[in-house]
């Protein structure tokens, strides 16, 4: 078990780079040290800056500006006629009803994937830590171990059980499928975290005859709000930026955000439209990019914990 | 295997559910202008003549894109009412596998031998004794497309062959005009086809695409096609090429492009954007050099539906395969698509230009194209070798003939 | 974490000794039925879908898989194939360059973020953005950013820089850097966290000891904590080394695999020949030849983690 007490423990339990820095002393502002060191962090910046300006202008402009203009330029005005095409009649393929259905479409399908999963990888976390019974250590490992398995290895044999159960094609089978590929990390986020809580808890509760689910429910769940908000961070983020299982599995009616973008953009007839194509990325990203930007920290601790993921 | 549908009662759920007025999801991936204007003849016949709804479900990415997702689909226990696919051998496993609907007695007092212009397109649909499909159309791949705008911006003629247009590509070159307009992805795929007829022959094209010969594609004749890929590569580069086949057709349309070669289902796309022949385009099929088309076509299927669905949705079904050839569903949308109807007793006086050049060649018979007689696999290997010559320069002629004949090796 | 399982395992063994029927199926019954869950999917997905790929693998399934045996014809062809083939090569080339470039900038971020900056929170939050976004988020970005009319390269030779050239997406032979300058945008970020958590992680006694002895503070970087971040390194790598090998949104939504092959990519073919081709026997040797790739990844890092630990102790 150790290399995953290795990968995780430093991530997920402790530090968010937050503890201070430990450079050397600090100095006078400008010294020529100080300088390359703010150039470099400032180009940097403009790297990852630069994509989210140009999404950002290109989807407040009009086709005109677009062509005549450059790619750096701001619009000419504040002008949402792109956004509003891009939510409710961009085309993809022969339906013209916009990203809003696919927007629909991945809320239905990441609200469920999100609560069972999650659900299902606390019960795992807590039975491993607490529960341990034979064998309960190997299907942990191999749970770690093949959460680095590539998807496409799976991904047949899956689309026959899927079918087998009658869901193949359908908004349970991709909850399925999310439930099961989230649960690696998601289960060992919970394990870590159910392993430090202090156990005299747990023992005094098992001397007062409280048995699996009292305790589950009535201890450990009240304790782990934070572990219950990094996975959410990590759960929703992910589910609402997959693509593949969502085109494989969730059927072409329930068809996610991610993939009626990809044919918004790519598979268009006639003239592009650039500003169109552009809000609806910026439409697909605004979610992950909120919860980004609303959960600070805790995003971080989540996408470090959820480092195994990849 | 028939389990596989079985199982999935849940599905079911999904397929409409009202005893009278059933809704029938309809899968397929016609999804340009001309093509979807299309469909959209058998959507408003069906719902005319019995009520029903047609629940259309285009799917993006044509061929290679959407046949996945309708096979996944049928495989995966989760089926849609009625499907299009291409005439030949996409869906063979499927019916193996007892997944489509025995049409036999659906259409049994049709008398579908009478009318069907060649038997030979129903023969991908038969198995054991069953009839799995309904052919709706025949399309072909073999058109050359030419701009009239393009012709008089050089004050030449249009070309009346493949000779002559090769022979003008200077010409455009120096004018600005891109001599060979192309989609990204797929439609690069059918151009050897068109080249093997026009250019190769009937013969070369009853060797390669029926008997998979192997030495064939090795001798002389094939030689000719591969050099004629290898012409049309150095005229064409990833910066020039557009997003989709329909976008190639506005290019002649407009005169930046001069030519393309592709299916005939590009008319229907020429003539909603205003094209209209012999003014704004010329076709010439086979090349202008061959006297028989290569055929394929489109055809439905039905799968069988999960137990338990809703008996108005499996007679929505058999409702649907009879429109689909009865004599006015299959005037219309072929009049629109701009691909031939199936039956020999229509009056096509309504037909273009285009299309009554394709019907004289018709008499002669046709060929069995690469999408008709390939399995989807092979047709996927050919793609993938398409695509990597017509964009890699290093690739050489001998290599090419050398890599399509493996693929023919192998193909089954 | 070794401990806590000791004490749980005295809290489960304080009831008097089960027989070996209780033992194993009573015992804990509760736990053992919340935990079907995992077992089921450890079972039936990552070890029974992992064994039945590789299984059909050698037969010559189509549309459906069927057991008809033809040894290792697939893997014949698929080693045959120039698709592959190319898929292969830039996986490696592209794997390369990203493992490489990823954990060198992400050290460096690390290293100038760790200088006391001000408004660190700020430079970190831009730098890690994009790693919320999504592959096909990211993929439609740089496409459009690399249009090669309207996008950086039209703009600048708007502007009179006439030979200004990035037209990357549509010159297959530097697609491959089209698709880095895109993955690196993503991944840099989360990297520079890791090892940012990994130098804060280093003990202020090993700084204050390398002041004294008057190393220079780049050289300890590189000599003293950079060996000492081991675990962090050793995770960086298998994390981005894994999510490499699954590359595929990011490909579907910048290129397509375009132009032509020349961005083809496994994970690509696998599907496309699996689902497109209707020839499940390719696209099962070709995902095996992935599990296999994975395996070439992880093994070594076992060995080194159990075996590490294994000496440690």
């Amino acid at each position: 078990m150790s290399q995953t007490a290795t990968m995780s423990g430093a991530p997920a339990s402790a530090p968010v780079p937050e503890a201070g820095p430990r450079g050397p002393k600090p100095k006078p502002f400008f010294t020529p040290k100080r300088i390359i060191i703010y150039t470099t962090l400032v180009f940097f910046s403009l790297y990852f800056l630069f994509p989210l300006y140009i999404m950002v202008v290109t989807s407040m402009k009009t086709m005109p500006e677009i062509r005549f203009g450059n790619i750096f330029a701001l619009p000419s005005a504040l002008n949402f006629d792109a956004w509003g095409r891009a939510w409710t009649s961009a085309c993809t393929g022969l339906t013209c009803n916009g990203l809003s259905p696919g927007f629909w479409n991945s809320v239905k399908i990441t609200i469920p994937s999100t609560i069972v999963s999650i659900f299902i990888a606390a019960v795992n976390g807590y039975a491993l830590v607490n529960w341990r019974f034979k064998g309960s250590e190997i299907f942990f490992s191999i749970l770690i171990f093949g959460s680095f398995i590539p998807y496409q290895v799976m991904l047949y044999p899956l689309v026959m059980i899927t079918r087998e159960m009658g869901i193949f094609g359908t908004l349970p089978a991709v909850i399925l499928i999310h439930t099961i590929f989230g649960m690696p990390i998601l289960t060992l986020l919970f394990r870590n975290y159910f392993a430090s809580l202090p156990q005299e808890l747990f023992k005094a509760a098992r001397v007062d005859g409280a048995g699996f689910w009292r305790i589950f429910f009535e201890i450990m769940l009240p304790m782990s709000l934070p572990i219950f908000v990094v996975a959410l961070i990590l759960q929703v983020t992910g589910i609402w930026n997959d693509f593949l299982f969502g085109v494989v599995f969730a059927g072409t009616q329930n068809l996610p955000m991610t993939v009626q973008l990809n044919n918004i953009v790519n598979s268009a007839q006639g003239t592009p439209e650039y500003n169109v194509n552009m809000a609806a990325t910026v439409l697909t990203g605004l979610v992950p990019l909120i919860i980004y930007f609303v959960s600070g920290k805790l995003f971080v601790r989540g996408v470090a914990a959820g480092a195994v993921k990849g | 295997m028939k389990k596989f549908a079985v199982v999935a009662a849940m599905a079911t759920a999904f397929l409409g559910s009202t005893a009278y007025a059933a809704e029938l999801e309809v899968t397929h991936w016609w999804t340009s202008a001309g093509e979807a204007a299309a469909i959209a003849e058998f959507a408003k016949v069906f719902e005319e003549e019995t009520g029903n709804t047609w629940v259309d479900s285009a799917l993006a990415g044509s061929g290679t894109g959407a046949n996945p997702v309708i096979i996944s689909r049928i495989i995966g226990g989760n089926p849609m009412g009625a499907t299009q696919m291409n005439t030949g051998r996409d869906a063979e496993e499927l019916i193996q596998a007892g997944l489509m609907r025995d049409l036999t007695d659906i259409v049994a007092d049709l008398d579908i031998d009478s009318f069907y212009v060649d038997q030979e397109l129903l023969e991908p649909c038969r198995y054991e004794g069953g009839l799995y499909c309904l052919p709706i159309n025949i399309h072909s791949w073999d058109w050359l497309w030419l701009s009239t705008a393009a012709y008089e911006k050089i004050g030449q003629p249009v070309p009346t062959n493949w000779n002559e247009y090769v022979a003008s590509w200077p010409a455009l070159e120096e004018a600005g005009i891109l001599p060979f307009a192309l989609g990204t992805g797929w439609p690069i795929n059918g151009i050897p086809g068109v080249l093997m007829a026009g250019i190769g022959g009937t013969d070369l094209v009853m060797q390669v695409n029926r008997d998979k010969n192997a030495d064939a594609v090795r001798g002389p004749e094939f030689r000719k096609v591969a050099e004629a890929m290898d012409m049309l590569r150095s005229v064409v580069s990833p910066e020039t090429m557009v997003p989709s086949f329909g976008d190639a057709g506005n290019q002649l349309l407009s005169g930046d492009a001069a030519g393309n070669i592709h299916g005939d289902w590009l008319q229907g796309d020429l003539q909603i954007a205003g094209g209209v022949p012999g003014e704004d385009y010329e076709c010439l099929p086979a090349l202008g050099l061959g006297t028989q088309l290569t055929g394929g076509g489109d055809s439905f299927y039905f799968p069988v539906l999960p137990e338990g669905t809703d008996p108005a949705v499996i007679e929505a079904q058999e409702q649907l395969a009879r429109i689909l050839i009865s004599p006015e569903a299959q005037l219309k949308f072929n009049l629109v698509k701009g691909s031939m109807p199936i039956r020999t007793d229509i009056d096509l006086s309504g037909a273009n230009a285009c299309m009554t050049k394709a019907l004289a060649l018709l008499d002669n018979g046709l060929l069995p194209s690469g999408d008709f007689s390939l399995s989807s696999d092979t047709q996927k290997q050919l793609e993938d070798l398409n695509l990597e010559f017509i964009a890699d320069d290093n690739i050489s002629v001998d290599d090419y003939v050398e890599r399509y004949a493996t693929i023919i090796d192998q193909a089954d | 974490m070794a401990d806590i399982a000791t004490q749980s395992d005295q809290v489960a063994g304080d009831s008097s000794r089960p027989g070996p029927f209780r033992r194993l199926f009573l015992h804990n019954l509760s736990a053992k039925i919340a935990a079907i869950p995992m077992v089921a999917t450890v079972l039936i997905i990552f070890v029974g879908c992992t064994i039945w790929t590789v299984y059909y693998s050698f037969t010559n399934s189509r549309l459906l898989p069927r057991n008809d045996f033809v040894g290792f014809d697939q893997y014949e062809r698929l080693f045959a194939t120039s698709r592959w083939n190319v898929s292969i090569t830039n996986l490696l080339l592209y794997g390369s360059m990203s493992l490489v470039l990823t954990l060198t900038l992400g050290f460096l971020l690390a290293v100038l973020m760790d200088q006391k900056v001000r408004f660190e929170s700020a430079f970190r939050t831009i730098m890690l953005y994009p790693f919320a976004l999504s592959f096909i988020v990211t993929g439609l970005v740089w496409q459009w950013i690399m249009n090669p009319t309207l996008g950086l390269q039209g703009t600048m030779r708007g502007l009179g820089w006439a030979g200004f050239t990035f037209d990357w997406i549509s010159n297959p032979r530097m697609v491959l850097f089209a698709l880095l300058i895109a993955g690196l945008w993503q991944g840099v970020g989360f990297c520079m966290i890791l090892m940012l958590a990994g130098l804060r992680g280093v003990d202020e006694e090993i700084w204050k000891a390398a002041r004294v002895d008057g190393i220079p503070t780049w050289r300890t970087y590189i000599s003293v904590v950079l060996p000492m971040m081991r675990g962090v390194l050793v995770t960086a790598v298998v994390i981005i080394g894994s999510g490499i090998v699954r590359l595929y949104d990011l490909v579907v939504a910048l290129t397509n695999g375009g132009p032509g092959i020349s961005s083809e990519v496994p994970a690509k073919y696998v599907y496309d020949y699996m689902f497109g081709g209707g020839n499940i026997g390719q696209g099962l040797a070709a995902s095996t030849m992935m599990l296999l790739t994975v395996l070439i990844i992880m093994v070594p890092w076992a060995y080194l983690e159990f075996g590490g630990k294994g000496r440690r102790s």
